[in-house]
C-alpha cells in the first residue's frame, strides 16, 4: 500500500499541477472581471450598487448576446467579421418595421436568421474562407440598414421598451439577463449531445463525419443560432438605445471577437465556453468604459486600454498554459 | 487556341476580365462618353489597393490564420506621421516618406512580436495592436490639419498621357514584388511556409525570421499607402484607411492567391483592384444610392468569391 503510493506520488502531483493549471485557466475569465469589479470598487465605492451596476452593466446585454453569436460560429472553427453590421441592421429593422407592422418586422427578422443559415450551407458546400464571406455580407447589412433607416431615428416598440427598462427587486437586470444567457447556452451546447456534436464539428469533423453526422446540418445549424442571437442583440440594443442609427453595431464584430477570446474560447477546435463568453462580454462592457472614465483615461485613449486588457488577459494565459503541459 | 487555353487556366486572368466586363458595362451606359477618364481615375486609385494588397497577400501565404487586420489603424497613423513631419514643406517630402515607411514597419514588427511571445493567432494579435495603434492615431492626429507639401500632392495626382504616374511606379513595384515572391529566397520561403511550415523548417528555412519580415513588410507598405493616401486625398484622417480591410483582403482573394496559403498571386492583386475600384465607379455611375451601392458590392465580393470557390478555409 505504502509503496504504490510512494511509486505514483511525483507523476500524481504533477498530474494535480497541470489539473490546477487547467483549473487556474477555466477560472481566467472570471478572474479578469472580478479584477476589474475590483478596480472599480477602489476607484469609485459607490458604482458598486444596485443603480451603479444598472447603468455600468447597461450595455452588456446587447455586448453579451452578440459575443453569444460569434462564439457559435467560432465553434466550428469559422469567423464572423459581419455580426457588428447585422446586430446594426437588425437595430435599424426593430425601430422601424418592428414597431409599425410587426408581422411583416417578425418576418423580415426570421428571414435574415434564414439568410445566415444560408451562408452557413454556401460556406460548407463551396468550401469557402468564412473571413471572406462574411466581410463581404458585412456591406451587405449595412447597406440594407441604410436602406431601412437612411436617417438616425425610428422607435423601439412599446414592449420592448419596458421590457429593457424592467427593475428586479435586488439583483439589477443585466446580471439576471447575463445568467440567464449563460445558463441557457450553457445547457444547450455543454450538457446536451447535439451540442457536443456541434463543438466536434469544429473539434474533429473528418471524425464526426465518419461516425455519420452531416457536417453541412452542424455548419447551418451553428450560423443559425449566430444569426438568432444576433437578432437578439440588435433587438436588446433598440430596446436600451431607444432610437436606431445604421451604423450602432459597426464596433460590435469586434468586440464580440475579443469576447469569446477573453473567456478562455480558442479559435480553433471546438474549445469555446458560453459562461466564459458571457463573462469576456460583462469584462469588456465594464472595462470599455466605466472603468476608463473613473481612472480618468481621457477617452482618446479608451480603445488602446481595451487592446491592452485583450492582450494582457492573453499574456495571462500563455503564461498558465505553459504550465499545463 | 493552345496559347488560349493556357491564358485561360491562370487563375488571374479572371480579374482582369471581370474589371473589363465592369468597365464596358458602365461606358455602354453613358454611351461610350468618359471611357478613358475612368481608366485614369481607376488607376489611380486601385493603385492604394494594390500597394496594401500586396503585403497582406505575402501575409496570406504564410499559411492558414496569417492576416494583417491592423492594415487600416496602420494606415490612417502613418498618414498622420507624414503629414505632420512634412509639415507642408516640399523639402521634407522624402523624410516624411521614410517617417511613415519606419511608422508602418515598427507596426508590423509590433504585431510579430505580440504573435510570437504571445503565442496567439495573428488575427486577434493584429486586431489587439490594431485597438492600439487607433487610440495613438486618434491622440498624436488631433485635430490635425496639415495640407500636404504642394509638390507631394502633385506628384500623387502626376499623369503622363493620362496615366498616373504613382499607377507606373506601382506596376514596376509588383513586378519586383513578383520577382521577389518567385526568384527569391524569401518568396520561396513564403511559399515554403505557407505549404506546410513543419517541413519548410526541417528543409532549414527560418521560419521565425521569414514571418517577422513579412509582418514587417505588410507594415511597411502600409505605411507607406498611407502617406501616399494623405497626399491624394489633401490631408491625413483617422478613417482614412477603413477601407482598406476589406479590400486588401479582397482583392488577394479575388485575384487567386489560395487563403489555405503557400500559393501567391500578383498579378492578380492588380486584377482585382482594378475590378472593385471600376464596380464602384460603375455603380455610382448608374445613380444607385449609397446603401444600394454596398449592397451590390457585399453580394458582388460574395458572388466572385463563390465563383471562384475555396480550397480550405483561412482559418
Amino acid at each position: 500500500m505504502t509503496i504504490v503510493s510512494l511509486g505514483t506520488s511525483p507523476k500524481n502531483s504533477s498530474a494535480r499541477g497541470a489539473a490546477r493549471a487547467r483549473m487556474l485557466r477555466g477560472l481566467l475569465p472570471a478572474l479578469s472581471l472580478v479584477l476589474v469589479l475590483i478596480a472599480i470598487a477602489w476607484l469609485n465605492p459607490r458604482a458598486i450598487s444596485y443603480f451603479g451596476f444598472s447603468l455600468m452593466l447597461n450595455l452588456a446585454i446587447p455586448i453579451a448576446l452578440a459575443t453569444i453569436a460569434q462564439m457559435f460560429v467560432i465553434a466550428g472553427n469559422e469567423l464572423d467579421l459581419s455580426i457588428g453590421t447585422f446586430v446594426g441592421f437588425v437595430g435599424c429593422v426593430t425601430a422601424t418595421w418592428l414597431k409599425d407592422a410587426p408581422l411583416i418586422g417578425v418576418l423580415i427578422l426570421l428571414g435574415s436568421i434564414g439568410v445566415y443559415a444560408l451562408l452557413g450551407a454556401l460556406i460548407h458546400l463551396r468550401n469557402l474562407p468564412s473571413i471572406v464571406v462574411t466581410l463581404g455580407m458585412s456591406f451587405v447589412w449595412q447597406g440594407l440598414a441604410i436602406l431601412v433607416l437612411p436617417k438616425p431615428g425610428g422607435k423601439a416598440p412599446d414592449w420592448l421598451l419596458s421590457l429593457m427598462a424592467f427593475k428586479p427587486p435586488f439583483i439589477p437586470f443585466p446580471i439576471i439577463a447575463a445568467l440567464l444567457i449563460a445558463a441557457v447556452v450553457h445547457f444547450g451546447l455543454m450538457r446536451t449531445s447535439y451540442g457536443v456534436i456541434l463543438r466536434g464539428s469544429g473539434g474533429n469533423a473528418a471524425a464526426l463525419e465518419r461516425a455519420g453526422w452531416s457536417l453541412l446540418r452542424t455548419r447551418i445549424v451553428l450560423f443559425a443560432l449566430a444569426g438568432l442571437f444576433g437578432v437578439l442583440s440588435g433587438m436588446a440594443l433598440i430596446g436600451i438605445t431607444t432610437s436606431a442609427d445604421a451604423n450602432i453595431g459597426n464596433g460590435y464584430t469586434l468586440l464580440a471577437i475579443a469576447g469569446v477570446i477573453l473567456g478562455g474560447g480558442e479559435f480553433v477546435g471546438g474549445r469555446v465556453s458560453p459562461i466564459g463568453a458571457v463573462l469576456g462580454a460583462l469584462t469588456l462592457a465594464l472595462a470599455a468604459s466605466p472603468l476608463l472614465t473613473f481612472m480618468h483615461i481621457p477617452p482618446d485613449w479608451q480603445v488602446a486600454a481595451n487592446g491592452a486588457i485583450l492582450i494582457i488577459v492573453l499574456a495571462a494565459r500563455v503564461l498558465i498554459s505553459r504550465r499545463e503541459r | 487556341m493552345a496559347s488560349l487555353r493556357i491564358w485561360l487556366a491562370k487563375p488571374w486572368i479572371w480579374s482582369f476580365i471581370g474589371a473589363a466586363l465592369v468597365w464596358l458595362a458602365t461606358i455602354a451606359f453613358t454611351g461610350g462618353y468618359g471611357g478613358g477618364g475612368m481608366i485614369t481615375a481607376a488607376l489611380s486609385l486601385a493603385v492604394f489597393t494594390v500597394i496594401v494588397g500586396v503585403g497582406q497577400m505575402f501575409v496570406i501565404t504564410l499559411g492558414p490564420g496569417n492576416v494583417d487586420l491592423s492594415l487600416p489603424a496602420n494606415i490612417g497613423l502613418a498618414s498622420a506621421v507624414a503629414m505632420k513631419v512634412m509639415d507642408g514643406n516640399d523639402a521634407m517630402i522624402a523624410v516624411g516618406l521614410l517617417a511613415a515607411l519606419a511608422c508602418g514597419m515598427a507596426i508590423g514588427a509590433a504585431n510579430y512580436l505580440l504573435i510570437w511571445a504571445l503565442r496567439i493567432p495573428p488575427i486577434i494579435a493584429t486586431l489587439s495592436a490594431s485597438f492600439i495603434i487607433q487610440s495613438i492615431d486618434i491622440s498624436y492626429g488631433r485635430g490635425l490639419q496639415i495640407k500636404p507639401p504642394p509638390g507631394f500632392a502633385d506628384f500623387t495626382n502626376w499623369q503622363i498621357l493620362g496615366i498616373p504616374v504613382l499607377a507606373i511606379l506601382t506596376v514596376l513595384f509588383t513586378i519586383g514584388a513578383a520577382i521577389a515572391l518567385q526568384r527569391m529566397i524569401y518568396g520561396r520561403s513564403v511559399l515554403a511556409i505557407g505549404q506546410n511550415i513543419r517541413a519548410a523548417w526541417l528543409a532549414g528555412v527560418n521560419v521565425g525570421r521569414i514571418r517577422f519580415l513579412t509582418y514587417t513588410l505588410s507594415g511597411a507598405l502600409g505605411g507607406l499607402d498611407g502617406a501616399l493616401l494623405a497626399g491624394y486625398f489633401r490631408g491625413a484622417n483617422v478613417d482614412i484607411g477603413n477601407e482598406y480591410l476589406l479590400a486588401s483582403i479582397a482583392v488577394v482573394v479575388i485575384g487567386g492567391t489560395s487563403v489555405a496559403g503557400g500559393k501567391a498571386n500578383v498579378p492578380g492583386v492588380w486584377g482585382a483592384a482594378l475590378f472593385l475600384v471600376l464596380l464602384l465607379t460603375m455603380l455610382n455611375t448608374f445613380g444607385v444610392s449609397a446603401g444600394v451601392r454596398l449592397v451590390l458590392t457585399g453580394l458582388i465580393i460574395v458572388g466572385v468569391i463563390t465563383a471562384a470557390g475555396g480550397e480550405k478555409a483561412l482559418r
